[in-house]
């Protein structure tokens, strides 16, 4: 029963003449006043979000058509679509998962699975440090040591390197979040069976994680299809074709929406927009998938 | 027959233990990626900057209250990008730490499986909208009112920028909180309970107190992902290179100045180095953050294992 119900049902069922406490009252006030403060609290947050997404459906499905998102920019940027930066984000995540998928799913597993005591609190704070670590920090690095230092210039190679440094901690921490929420047991039967402690690592452990691993994964590499700020100097275009090599700079959905928007000689809100309804409806439908099917997992997998 | 099958059953021991080792070894030298990589990020700054910190030295850039990188008598002050960080992140805080810790409490304590399954993957993905889309919105909406309200003859300032800033590190704050009060011990729950509590005295007498060193990791990260936010300042702070004497004139931060400048000048000269010493000092700001929040974190992890 909840509070509410029982203060009345108390006071109802009290003799006449007997009062309920004002003191529990007054808590039962307080109560309902911090649920609409705190529930308000996360409403108006939601709202926000909706609000952001709804505005940006209404302002760019306008402008979004089978000819925006196939043919590359026109008449000095003022018309055309946005082939060469939906192509170019594309590669720069293709290039991140090839990267950092490795390493990242490595690292996870060497955590969860092998790593003790020190050396293991050290990694983790170097990886919770990374995740903290400004994006135009990692501009800056990746100019430095990949464009200049290793000699990638401005490319697609020295942008998806940069991008591979941001994404890492995301899947690194993915990985070993779902390997962690394996039971013991599993681990243990397979050890008692006479596996090593790789075999049961590479055949039982990661096999059955494996959904986890992939949805976190996957939710890393779409945030770096968002990033702007490592890009700036690595190698992204305000225009280039189609980039026929990593070696080539190339456009990217998320700087295009940033230069086109900030862009004060030729305006053009509707390709704003549209790029803007692009970049967030690929990132929502990847989302949405995610949760959805990690909501299924749930009911159907119980430990 | 029979030895010949055992030969066969210690062959394959002896190649499981062999991979075994080769794969453990890899991995366990893969997994120092992290470490390298945030060396790698020092030794570059350091590198890059080596030149402006002789040339000119820390203390002159640091304190210095003019930046005026291109004319003839160059001067390289970081204090307008500064001061202007200081504004963006002191406003994006006062929206996002109450707002993001009362939903927190509301996901945490309140709401039913329900509304907190909802609610936590529409938080997770905001945390995945791109920050360039929060600044887009922000320049179409909030500048011109914000340029109305308060009677500006523009609303590209500082508080607009702090508001935008403090949407972007929501998300931050609520999950990181909410996992901190979702990590207390339901004993805790119904012994408050039991006591006659209700949920609201349980929450802020018991929750909130055995969750707060988690809290406060959330507020420092939601700090640090403030300072270090760039494309929504460079959309709507305005841009101004002089120190901003109140939110509500034209700012430029750190990261933004950073962002704008690097890509334009001269690779190798005294302003490009200067850029690489503001990088440096933002790095080490947020490492340092990060270092307490990571360590406050821990502390209360190991404080509610069971």
């Amino acid at each position: 029963m909840s509070q509410a119900a029982s203060v009345r049902t108390l006071a109802k069922a009290a003799p006449q003449g007997l009062v309920v406490n004002p003191r529990i009252k007054h808590a039962h006030y307080f109560e309902t006043a911090a649920r609409i403060i705190t529930g308000g609290a996360l409403v108006a947050v939601i709202s926000v979000i909706v609000f952001v997404l709804g505005y940006i459906l209404y302002r760019g499905i306008g402008s979004l058509s089978w000819e925006f998102i196939s043919t590359p920019p026109q008449a000095r940027m003022t018309e055309g679509g946005i082939l060469p930066a939906l192509i170019g984000t594309l590669w720069l995540v293709l290039l991140t998962a090839v990267f950092a998928l490795p390493v990242g799913i490595a690292t996870g597993i060497y955590l969860s699975e092998f790593a003790k005591g020190r050396i293991a609190r050290f990694i983790r704070v170097a990886i919770a440090n990374m995740a903290g670590v400004p994006s135009v920090i990692y501009g800056l690095f990746g100019f430095a040591a990949f464009s200049i230092a290793l000699g990638f210039s401005k490319s697609l190679l020295a942008m998806g390197l940069t991008l591979t440094c941001v994404t890492l901690p995301v899947i690194i921490t993915a990985t070993e979040e779902a390997l962690k929420q394996l039971p013991k047991e599993l681990r243990l039967a397979s050890l008692a069976l006479g596996a090593t402690r790789w075999r049961t690592t590479w055949r039982i452990v990661v096999p059955t994680a494996a959904p986890g691993i992939i949805t976190g994964s996957i939710l890393g590499l779409s945030r770096a299809a968002g990033e702007t700020a490592p890009i700036l100097f690595t190698g992204v275009a305000f225009f280039a074709p189609t980039a026929q090599s990593l070696m080539q700079p190339s456009m990217a959905l998320p700087y295009h929406l940033y230069i086109m928007a900030t862009q004060p000689v030729r305006p053009a809100p509707h390709i704003v927009w549209g790029t803007a309804l692009v970049l967030v409806g690929m990132l929502s439908i990847i989302n949405a998938g995610i949760a959805l099917w990690r909501s299924r997992k749930r009911k159907k997998l119980k430990w | 027959m029979k030895s010949a099958h055992h030969r066969l059953d210690i062959s394959r021991m002896g190649f499981s233990r062999t991979a075994d080792v080769v794969a453990r070894t890899i991995i366990s030298v893969v997994a120092w990626v992290a470490i390298v990589i945030l060396a790698g990020i020092a030794a570059f700054l350091i590198q890059n900057s080596l030149k402006a910190l002789q040339e000119l030295g820390l203390w002159h850039m640091v304190a210095g209250s003019d930046w005026f990188p291109t004319s003839a008598n160059a001067s390289f002050g970081f204090l307008p990008a500064e001061v202007g960080s200081i504004w963006v992140t002191a406003i994006a805080l006062m929206l996002c730490v109450p707002f993001g810790i009362l939903a927190a409490i509301y996901l945490s304590e309140f709401a039913n499986s329900r509304v907190k399954e909802v609610g936590k993957t529409i938080i997770e993905f905001m945390a995945a909208v791109p920050s360039v889309v929060f600044g887009l919105i922000g320049m179409t909406l909030l500048v011109p009112l914000i340029a109305r309200i308060f009677d500006l003859s523009s609303g590209l300032t500082g508080f607009t920028a702090g508001l935008c800033v403090g949407i972007v590190c929501l998300p931050t704050i609520i999950s990181i909180s909410e996992d901190a009060m979702h990590a207390v011990p339901d004993e805790l729950r119904q012994g408050a309970l039991a006591l006659g509590n209700n949920r609201w005295q349980m929450a802020y007498k018991v929750i909130v107190p055995a969750a707060s060193s988690g809290i406060f990791a959330a507020v420092m990260l939601g700090l640090g992902r403030a300072i270090g936010e760039t494309m929504v300042v460079l959309m709507v702070a305005g841009n101004a290179g002089i120190i901003p004497t109140s939110p509500f004139l034209a700012a430029r931060t750190m990261t933004a100045t950073i962002a704008q400048e690097t890509g334009e000048v001269v690779r190798g000269g005294l302003h490009f180095s200067v850029l690489f010493v503001m990088g440096l000092v933002l790095f080490t700001i947020t490492f340092l953050i990060n270092l307490v929040a990571d360590s406050v974190l821990e502390r209360q992890r190991r404080r509610w294992r069971r």
